[in-house]
């Protein structure tokens, strides 16, 4: 279970959050909508430990999150994928993987587990070789998820996993993270796609200003007529939802 | 044959020019912290093989065992005591507090050689010293010959280490993207301080190599961390072997420099190239991407 409570985060004087509070259950996916600047990914990167909590706490499994540095996070199993898959262009597939199951609990599995991603992803295992920067932008993402997935995290933090993809890609991710989420894993996406999102989603936030301001679950929210209006567009108004 | 023989020599100084710069090309790379007093830490370490030399008569190239360990490990004290104070700031101050830092350690380290061992010039003269291999006319000084191939070697081992190992791909991460390094679980803190300690080794041997084959003296330090600048920027960040052929080019360009131009010209050849790359290729001849 994570439970991030009255969490605030700042850049320097330009507060980002303000007393944000949410929790994802084991084994859930929480989907987190919200326009441009609402402090999405400033969210997923203080419970990475990216940025720090100037106030509030972020728990995990009972342990304090937010006063632990990134690597630390990384080996209490919470991965972040961040938003433009930040992969090490430089470096091959099979690097980056390996690169995942850096922490001392990943790397005794590292083997077994990066047979289930190639498994997963076979594709990866193709361009095994291939420098990460010369992938398509579907292969990357799926690069950016296999490499979460090396460090064997039972929470996954998303951040924006279908952006610049074409719609298939999109949809293909979209089903590999439900398979995920089956065998088990928790999940906390933030997402542009807020269509395909609340569909996946079991329960989801809304984030703005840098506060939450609606909750949910995925489908009754799909159809609120706030969501509908901001975030949904003229387009999904007609459609069902 | 005055060319060719010129071009012999320049190869020879050139594999030195890519061991340096091979250290301080991964500090900038990783650290992106720009260590003017490297050359001074070359110094150093050509000190250690003198003095393993004078006082116990250890062969300079079996002194390199000796000194590659302890430079390590000054490295690791410097970084301490420093440079993870310089590496807590954004990236554009950390290259302007670096400089601050690296000039007053060349100033101390400086005077302090001048101190402890005087402003004369000094080198290894080994029994072996002044061997020669003779290909016709030309001469090949084996000492300078073997320091070549120890150069290589040595970057060779380091590639091994950086794209084989653990923590040799995690600083090669690190220098890519610090924070997506931090987000797979590495601890930046401790690919810095490795990779700096391994950058100042570099320059340790790089410095045993320079005194068995030239001289050295406590002034010495500027004129290396140019050179080993020059490499850096004629090779581009991110290849070792990049390193090792941008200093083999230097080399080079300054021995035909000498031929046609006169010794003079010799310094004022690398800075030349060092203008043309920053204005024609400012991401080196063998960098990738900016």
């Amino acid at each position: 279970m994570l439970e991030v409570e009255n969490l605030e985060v700042s850049y320097g004087a330009l507060a980002a959050l303000h007393g944000v509070s949410l929790r994802v259950s084991p084994g859930e996916i929480v989907a987190l909508v919200g326009p441009n600047g609402a402090g999405k990914s400033t969210l997923l990167k203080a419970i990475a430990g990216l940025m720090a909590a100037r106030r509030g706490t972020i728990r995990w499994e009972n342990k304090r999150l937010d006063t632990q540095p990134p690597e630390r996070i990384v080996e209490c199993g919470v991965a972040l994928v961040p938003e433009g898959r930040r992969l090490f262009a430089r470096m091959t597939v099979r690097e980056n993987l390996e690169l995942g199951a850096f922490t001392q609990r990943a790397q005794k599995e590292r083997r077994e587990q990066m047979d289930r991603v190639y498994t997963i992803f076979p594709r990866l295992r193709e361009r095994e070789q291939q420098p990460a920067g010369l992938l398509s932008g579907g292969e990357q993402q799926m690069l950016a998820l296999g490499r979460a997935l090396m460090g064997l995290p039972r929470l996954l933090l998303l951040d924006e996993p279908s952006l610049g993809l074409a719609p298939r890609v999109v949809e293909s991710i979209f089903s590999i993270l439900g398979e995920l989420h089956r065998d088990g894993m928790s999940l906390l996406i933030v997402e542009q796609s807020v269509h395909a999102v609340l569909a996946l989603a079991q329960r989801a936030y809304i984030l703005e200003g840098g506060k939450i301001v609606g909750e949910g679950d995925g489908q009754s929210l799909l159809k609120d007529d706030h969501v509908r209006a901001a975030y949904l567009g003229p387009l999904a108004r007609g459609g069902s939802a | 044959m005055i060319l060719t023989q010129q071009l012999i020599l320049g190869l020879l100084v050139g594999g030195l020019y890519g061991l340096a710069a091979a250290g301080l090309s991964l500090t900038f790379g990783v650290l992106r912290v720009l260590n003017v007093a490297h050359g001074e830490l070359l110094m150093l370490g050509g000190y250690g093989a003198f003095w393993l030399f004078t006082l116990w008569r250890v062969d300079p190239f079996v002194s390199l065992l000796a000194i590659g360990p302890a430079m390590f490990v000054l490295g690791l004290l410097l970084y301490w005591a420093l440079f993870q104070f310089v590496v807590k700031a954004h990236e554009e101050v950390r290259i302007k507090n670096s400089l601050l830092i690296g000039f007053g350690l060349t100033l101390v380290l400086h005077n302090l050689a001048i101190r402890l061992w005087t402003a004369d010039e000094r080198a290894v003269t080994t029994a072996y010293a002044g061997a020669v291999a003779r290909i016709g006319a030309l001469a090949i000084p084996l000492v300078r010959l073997t320091s070549l191939v120890l150069a290589f070697a040595i970057l060779a081992v380091l590639h091994l280490f950086l794209t084989r190992a653990r923590w040799g791909r995690a600083i090669r991460a690190t220098a890519e993207d610090w924070e997506a390094a931090t987000l797979m679980g590495i601890p930046v803190g401790k690919t810095y301080l490795l990779a700096f300690a391994l950058g100042t080794a570099l320059a340790g041997i790089a410095g045993g190599l320079v005194s068995v084959s030239y001289s050295i003296s406590p002034s010495i330090g500027l004129e290396w961390t140019l050179k080993a600048l020059i490499v850096v920027v004629l090779a581009g960040l991110g290849s070792l072997f990049g390193c090792f052929a941008g200093g083999i080019l230097l080399g080079l360009a300054e021995a035909t420099s000498v031929v046609f131009l006169g010794g003079p010209y010799r310094e004022v050849v690398g800075l030349v190239l060092f203008l043309v790359i920053l204005v024609v290729r400012p991401q080196g001849l063998f960098g990738g991407r900016a």
